[in-house]
C-alpha cells in the first residue's frame, strides 16, 4: 500500500482534474468536439470541423499523459511503461487508418457499427480496469472501497458499453452478410429481455451495498447477453434506426465513464454523441413511419421478396429502352434522378453522373432526389453520390424537392423502390401508409428501372407507379441500364 | 468535482448537442455518424489512466487493450470523415 500513497502523490492524489489547467485543457477538448460536429452543417465548413475535432482529441490525449504518465515506484517518469502505451497507440493507429482507407464506400454502415463495437468495449475495459484497482481513478478511499456514486456510475457505464458491444457486432454481421438480415425471434424473446434488464437495473443497485466481483462480472455478461438478445429480431430494413441507436449508446457510454473519472471531455462528449444517435434514430424512424418502440420490438423487414402475390392479377404495363428513355430525357428540361440503395448496390452511380454530365450537355437541368432511408444509414445516398463526383448543390433532401416533380418533365428512378410508392399517401391498408414518399407519379413521365417486374421493395408491396398512363419500365441491371442509356445518348446528340 | 457541477456540464451538453446535431446538414447524416463514433473514443482518457496506474497488472492490461481499441477509432474515425468530406465538392461553373 506504501507505493500506492506515492503514486498518488505523483499523479495529484484524486486521480483526476486536481491540476486546474488539466479542467481547463479538458474543457477546451470539449469545446472542440462541439465545433467538429457544428461545422457539419455545410460541407464547405465540414473538413475545418473535422480538424477541430482531431486537435481536441489531441489536447485531451497529450493532458491525460501528462497528468498520468506511468510512474515508477520512486515517482519518477516509468519509461518502460510509457512506451507500452504509445505503441498500444501506434498499433490501434495503424489498424485504424487502413482500415478507413481500405473500406469502400457501399460498406460504410459495417465499418461504423465495427467502430460503434470497439467503443462499447473499450468501456467495458475501461470500466473493469477502474474496478480493479478504483484508487488509481480516485474512486475509492484508501480500504478499497468504492464510492456510492461511482458505483452507479460504473454499473451502468459497464452496462451500456457491454450493450453496445455485442449489439453492434449483431448488427455489424447483418450489415456485411455474415448473418442473415431476417428477424430472428426467440419464443419468448419479450419475457426474456425483459426479465434480462430487470436483473441488470437490480444488480446494479445491489451493487451499491456490496462490491463483490461476482455482482459486477454478472452485470458484464447479461449486459452482453441483452446487447445481442436486443438486436437478432430486428430486421435488415430497420438496421438504419439500428446503427443510429448503438451510436446513440456508445455516448451513453462515454458519458458515464466520464462521470466515474470526473472528465469534462468526456462528459461533453458522451452527451454529443448520445444526443446525436438519438436524433438519428428518430429521424430514420420518421422517415420510415415507423414508432421506435416498434423497431425495438423487432421482426420487420426480412430480406425474403414478396409476402404475398401470386394472387395478384397482372396489370398492364408498358416496357421501354434505354434508347426510348435517352431520347425521352434529351428533350426534358427537367430530369429529377431518384436512386436507391438497388444503383448503389449495382455500382451503378458513376455510370449515372455520366447519364447527368451528358444530359446537362444537352441544356437539361438535373437534380437529384434523396429520401433519408434511400440507404443503408443515414446520409448514405449523398456520400454515395458523393464519391461519384456528383455535386452537392445538385442533390436535394425529400421535403425541398418534392414540390418539383410536378414542374418536372422526367422522372428517373433508378434502384428505389418503397420510396416512391404512392399507397403510403392513400392506402390505410397498406404496410407502409404513413410514410413520407417522393412524390414521382406528378412528373409528366416517370422512367424506372427495375431488375424484374416480379421483386418488390423490403416492405414487400406492389406499387402502383409501375402501371401509370406516364410511366416506361426499363427492366434490366441498374449500371448496364445507366450505361446504355450515356451510349444512346452520345451517339444520338450533336 | 463534485456531482452536481457534473450533472450540471451534462445536461447543458445534452441541450448543446440537440441544437447542434438539428443543425447539421442530412447530406452530412453519414459523416456525423463518423465523427461522433472518433470523438466518443475520448475514453481513451479512462483507457491511458488505467495502462498508466500502478498497483495491479490485470487493471493495466485491460487499460492497454482499451487503448488499441480507442485508437483504432480515433484514428479510423478522422481518417475515414476526412476521406467522406473530401467527396463532397460544389458545382464547377
Amino acid at each position: 500500500m506504501e507505493f500506492q500513497s506515492i503514486l498518488s502523490a505523483a499523479t495529484g492524489g484524486h486521480g483526476l482534474a486536481v491540476n486546474p489547467w488539466a479542467s481547463v485543457a479538458y474543457l477546451v477538448a470539449g469545446v472542440l468536439f462541439i465545433l467538429a460536429l457544428r461545422g457539419l452543417s455545410s460541407p464547405a465548413t465540414a473538413q475545418a470541423g473535422n480538424r477541430f475535432g482531431m486537435a481536441g482529441m489531441l489536447i485531451a490525449v497529450v493532458t491525460t499523459l501528462l497528468t498520468h504518465a506511468p510512474a515508477t515506484a520512486e515517482g519518477f517518469l516509468d519509461t518502460v511503461g510509457l512506451v507500452e502505451i504509445l505503441v498500444a497507440i501506434a498499433i490501434g493507429a495503424v489498424i485504424g487508418i487502413v482500415m478507413a482507407r481500405r473500406i469502400a464506400m457501399t460498406a460504410m454502415p459495417q465499418l461504423v457499427a465495427a467502430f460503434h463495437s470497439l467503443v462499447g468495449l473499450a468501456a467495458v475495459a475501461v470500466a473493469a480496469a477502474a474496478y480493479l484497482n478504483p484508487q488509481a481513478f480516485g474512486i475509492a478511499d484508501a480500504a478499497g472501497e468504492i464510492f456510492t456514486v461511482s458505483r452507479i456510475e460504473m454499473g451502468l457505464g459497464i452496462a451500456i458499453g457491454a450493450i453496445t458491444f455485442s449489439g453492434s457486432v449483431i448488427a455489424f454481421l447483418k450489415l456485411n452478410g455474415n448473418m442473415s438480415g431476417s428477424p430472428i425471434m426467440l419464443p419468448g424473446r419479450h419475457i426474456i429481455n425483459l426479465g434480462t434488464l430487470a436483473a441488470i437495473i437490480g444488480l446494479v443497485a445491489y451493487f451499491t451495498f456490496d462490491q463483490s466481483p461476482w455482482i459486477f462480472w454478472t452485470v458484464t455478461g447479461l449486459s452482453f447477453l441483452i446487447g445481442f438478445l436486443l438486436i437478432i429480431p430486428i430486421g435488415g430494413a430497420d438496421m438504419p434506426v439500428v446503427v443510429s441507436m448503438l451510436n446513440s449508446y456508445s455516448g451513453w457510454a462515454a458519458a458515464a465513464m466520464g462521470f466515474t473519472l470526473g472528465n469534462t471531455a468526456m462528459i461533453i462528449t458522451g452527451a454529443l454523441v448520445g444526443s446525436s444517435g438519438a436524433i438519428l434514430s428518430y429521424i430514420m424512424c420518421r422517415a420510415m413511419n415507423r414508432s421506435f418502440i416498434s423497431v425495438i420490438a423487432g421482426g420487420f423487414g426480412a430480406d425474403a421478396g414478396p409476402s404475398d402475390g401470386g394472387s395478384k392479377e397482372q396489370r398492364p404495363w408498358k416496357p421501354g429502352s434505354a434508347e426510348d428513355a435517352a431520347f425521352l430525357m434529351s428533350q426534358a428540361d427537367t430530369v429529377i434522378i431518384v436512386p436507391g440503395y438497388g444503383m448503389a448496390v449495382a455500382q451503378a452511380q458513376h455510370a449515372l453522373r455520366e447519364m447527368a454530365d451528358q444530359l446537362k450537355k444537352e441544356g437539361v437541368t438535373v437534380k437529384y432526389a434523396i429520401h433519408p432511408v434511400a440507404g443503408r444509414m443515414p446520409g448514405h445516398m449523398n456520400v454515395l453520390l458523393a464519391e461519384a463526383n456528383v455535386p452537392y448543390d445538385e442533390v436535394f433532401e425529400l421535403e425541398d424537392i418534392n414540390g418539383e416533380f410536378a414542374q418536372a418533365d422526367v422522372a428517373f428512378v433508378i434502384g428505389a423502390n418503397d420510396v416512391t410508392n404512392p399507397s403510403a399517401k392513400t392506402d390505410k391498408t397498406s404496410p407502409i401508409y404513413g410514410m413520407p414518399v417522393l412524390d414521382v407519379e406528378k412528373a409528366k413521365t416517370v422512367l424506372f428501372v427495375k431488375r424484374s417486374m416480379g421483386g418488390v421493395g423490403y416492405a414487400g408491396v406492389d406499387n402502383d407507379v409501375f402501371y401509370m398512363d406516364q410511366t416506361m419500365m426499363l427492366l434490366g441491371d441498374a449500371k448496364k441500364m445507366a450505361d446504355d442509356i450515356v451510349k444512346a445518348l452520345s451517339g444520338s446528340g450533336h | 468535482m463534485d456531482f452536481i457541477a457534473i450533472f450540471s456540464i451534462f445536461v447543458l451538453a445534452c441541450f448543446v448537442g440537440y441544437f447542434v446535431v438539428w443543425s447539421v446538414t442530412p447530406a452530412l447524416h453519414t459523416p456525423l455518424m463518423s465523427v461522433t463514433n472518433a470523438i466518443s473514443s475520448v475514453i481513451i482518457v479512462g483507457a491511458l489512466i488505467a495502462s498508466a496506474a500502478a498497483g495491479s497488472a490485470s487493471s493495466k492490461w485491460l487499460g492497454l487493450a482499451a487503448v488499441v481499441m480507442a485508437s483504432i477509432n480515433i484514428f479510423g474515425g478522422f481518417a475515414v470523415t476526412a476521406r467522406m468530406l473530401a467527396m463532397y465538392k460544389k458545382k464547377e461553373r
